[in-house]
C-alpha cells in the first residue's frame, strides 16, 4: 500500500487514537503512518454490532415469553460466552444453563445472585427485578 | 518509578511491548517490523468447526505470546514472567517491580479496558501493555496501540489483569531480567532464524488448514457460502474475516505489509538484495488482501449479491496463496546462514 492510498475514514477508535499502518513512501521505502480508519472495516464492525443488538432484542423477547431468565439477557448483553461467565462466577456451564431458565433462576440463593450481579457489573436488584421494556 | 519512559506506538501490541521494553534497555535498533519478523509472526490458519463470535476462526498471526518468546530466545533475553492465583499478590508484585524502576509488561483483557471505545471492547484476553509507574491510585500505562500514554486506576488494572475466558491472563506479567550481548551477528542470526521458522510454518506445515494451503482452502469455501449460508450469514462471516485481517493491530493487509517492511530491513542487515524483491511480493500479497476486503465489504454492505461476486473473492485469495507460496519458496531457496 502506498502512503497516499492510506484511508482516513472516521472510525469509532478515532476518539482514542489513530492507528499505525505500514505504507510505502514516495521513495518506495516502508514507513509507519497513522490512519483514522477505513470504511471497509468500519462497516464490518458495524455489522457485527447490528448482529449483537439483534441478539439482545431476541433475548428480551425470550424473557417476555417466559422462555429465559435475566441471566441469559445479561449474558448476551455483555457479549460473554460460557467460559467467560464460568470464570467470573465459578459455576459450571451446566448450572449456568439451568440458571438461564425462569424456573432455575427462581431457585437461586442471594449468594449466587450476588456472584452473577458482580460478573455482570450490576446490582442484585437489577437482576431480580428485571423489567423488559 | 520511571521518569523518562519513552512511549513507542506500534501497529500490534505484542511487537510493541517487546520493542518498547528492549528500547527502554538501550537497544535502539529494535523496530516493530524487526520484532515481527524475528518473532516469525506471519501466519494463516483457518480452524474448522470452531467459531469465534459466531464466525469462522481465522487468524493471520501466530498464537499470542509466540512472537515474544521467539525473540527472547533469539536475542538471549532472559525474562522474569509469572502468573498469579491471587489478585492481591499480583498487585503487590507489580507495585514492587515498578518501585524498583522496572517497566513491566502485562497481559490484559480488553472488555473492561476503560480507555478503549466501547465498540472495540470484546472479551479478547491477549492484549499487552506496559506499566511504568504509579501516581496515587493511578498506574501509568504505555499501551502500544495508542499515540500517547494513559492511566488506569488500581481497580481497573486489577480487573483487566484478571479478566476471564479463553486465554485468561491470570495476572500474567513479564520483564527482561537479563539481556546478553546483542551485536550485529546476533541480530543477523535472529533475522535468519525468524525467516526460516516462518517459512516452515507457511509452506512446510502439514495439513490443509495452516499456511498457504489454508488460504486456498478458505478461498474455496467462500464460493460455497452464498448458497450454503445465505447472504446475511455469509456477510457476517466475511465481516469476521475482514476484522481479523484489517482491524487494529495488523498494520494493514493481514500483517503482510509489516512482513514486507521486515524483509526490507532484513535486506539491509544481511546485505542481501534478493530480499528486496521478495519484500515486493509480500507488498503485492498485502495489496490483494486489501482488495479482497473491499470485495467482501461489497457483500456485507448488501451491494454485491451474486455468485460471481463470491467467486471473485475466491479468485483473489487463490492468487494470494500462490504469491505467498512462491515468495516463501524463494526465501527457502536463499538458504540464509
Amino acid at each position: 500500500m502506498k502512503k497516499k492510498d492510506l484511508p482516513q475514514d472516521k472510525s469509532a477508535l478515532d476518539v482514542l487514537t489513530k492507528e499505525i499502518c505500514y505504507v510505502k513512501n514516495s521513495e518506495g521505502k516502508y514507513e509507519p503512518d497513522l490512519s483514522s480508519g477505513w470504511s471497509v472495516k468500519i462497516a464490518a464492525l458495524d455489522n457485527a454490532w447490528d448482529d449483537i443488538n439483534e441478539q439482545v432484542a431476541a433475548a428480551k423477547k425470550a424473557i417476555r415469553q417466559g422462555e429465559k431468565s435475566p441471566i441469559y439477557y445479561y449474558f448476551v448483553k455483555t457479549l460473554m460466552d460460557f467460559q467467560v461467565l464460568s470464570g467470573y462466577t465459578g459455576f459450571w456451564k451446566y448450572s449456568i444453563k439451568k440458571h438461564m431458565t425462569p424456573s432455575g433462576f427462581k431457585k437461586l440463593s442471594d449468594k449466587k445472585l450476588a456472584k452473577y450481579a458482580q460478573a455482570f457489573d450490576i446490582t442484585i436488584d437489577q437482576l431480580v427485578n428485571f423489567k423488559v421494556e | 518509578m520511571i521518569k523518562d519512559f519513552k512511549h513507542v506506538q506500534t501497529a500490534h501490541c505484542e511487537n510493541g511491548v517487546i520493542t518498547s521494553l528492549l528500547r527502554h534497555q538501550g537497544f535502539d535498533f529494535m523496530t516493530e517490523p524487526l520484532a515481527f519478523g524475528m518473532g516469525a509472526g506471519l501466519f494463516y490458519i483457518h480452524i474448522p468447526y470452531l467459531k469465534v463470535n459466531g464466525g469462522p476462526m481465522i487468524s493471520f498471526r501466530t498464537m499470542p505470546g509466540w512472537i515474544f518468546s521467539k525473540i527472547c530466545k533469539s536475542l538471549n533475553v532472559e525474562l522474569d514472567r509469572r502468573k498469579f492465583k491471587n489478585q492481591i499478590r499480583a498487585q503487590k508484585y507489580l507495585d514492587q517491580k515498578i518501585s524498583e524502576g522496572i517497566a513491566v509488561g502485562c497481559q490484559v483483557g480488553v472488555y473492561n479496558l476503560t480507555y478503549f471505545p466501547v465498540e472495540y471492547r470484546f472479551h479478547f484476553n491477549a492484549h499487552n501493555l506496559i506499566v511504568y509507574g504509579k501516581e496515587n491510585d493511578n498506574y501509568l500505562i504505555s499501551d502500544p496501540i495508542m499515540e500517547e500514554v494513559t492511566t488506569l486506576s488500581t481497580n481497573d488494572l486489577n480487573k483487566v489483569r484478571f479478566a476471564q475466558g479463553v486465554l485468561a491472563p491470570k495476572g500474567h506479567l513479564y520483564f527482561p531480567k537479563k539481556i546478553g550481548r546483542i551485536d550485529k551477528t546476533v541480530i543477523q542470526k535472529a533475522i535468519i532464524s525468524g525467516i526460516n521458522r516462518n517459512t516452515t510454518m507457511m509452506i512446510k506445515a502439514p495439513g490443509s488448514i495452516v499456511g498457504v494451503t489454508g488460504i486456498k482452502r478458505t478461498a474455496n469455501k467462500i464460493s460455497t457460502w452464498r448458497d450454503k449460508l445465505g447472504p446475511r450469514k455469509a456477510g457476517l462471516y466475511l465481516g469476521q474475516i475482514v476484522r481479523m485481517q484489517e482491524e487494529i493491530g495488523t498494520g494493514g493487509g493481514g500483517f503482510r505489509f509489516l512482513y514486507a517492511a521486515f524483509l526490507e530491513q532484513a535486506a539491509d542487515y544481511l546485505q542481501e538484495d534478493r530480499l528486496m524483491s521478495i519484500s515486493d511480493q509480500f507488498t503485492k500479497a498485502g495489496d490483494l488482501w486489501r482488495s479482497s476486503a473491499v470485495q467482501m465489504a461489497g457483500i456485507y454492505k448488501g451491494r454485491l449479491t451474486e455468485q460471481k461476486d463470491y467467486d471473485a473473492i475466491t479468485d483473489i485469495m487463490t492468487e494470494i496463496s500462490d504469491i505467498e507460496k512462491n515468495a516463501f519458496k524463494q526465501l527457502n531457496k536463499l538458504k540464509l546462514k
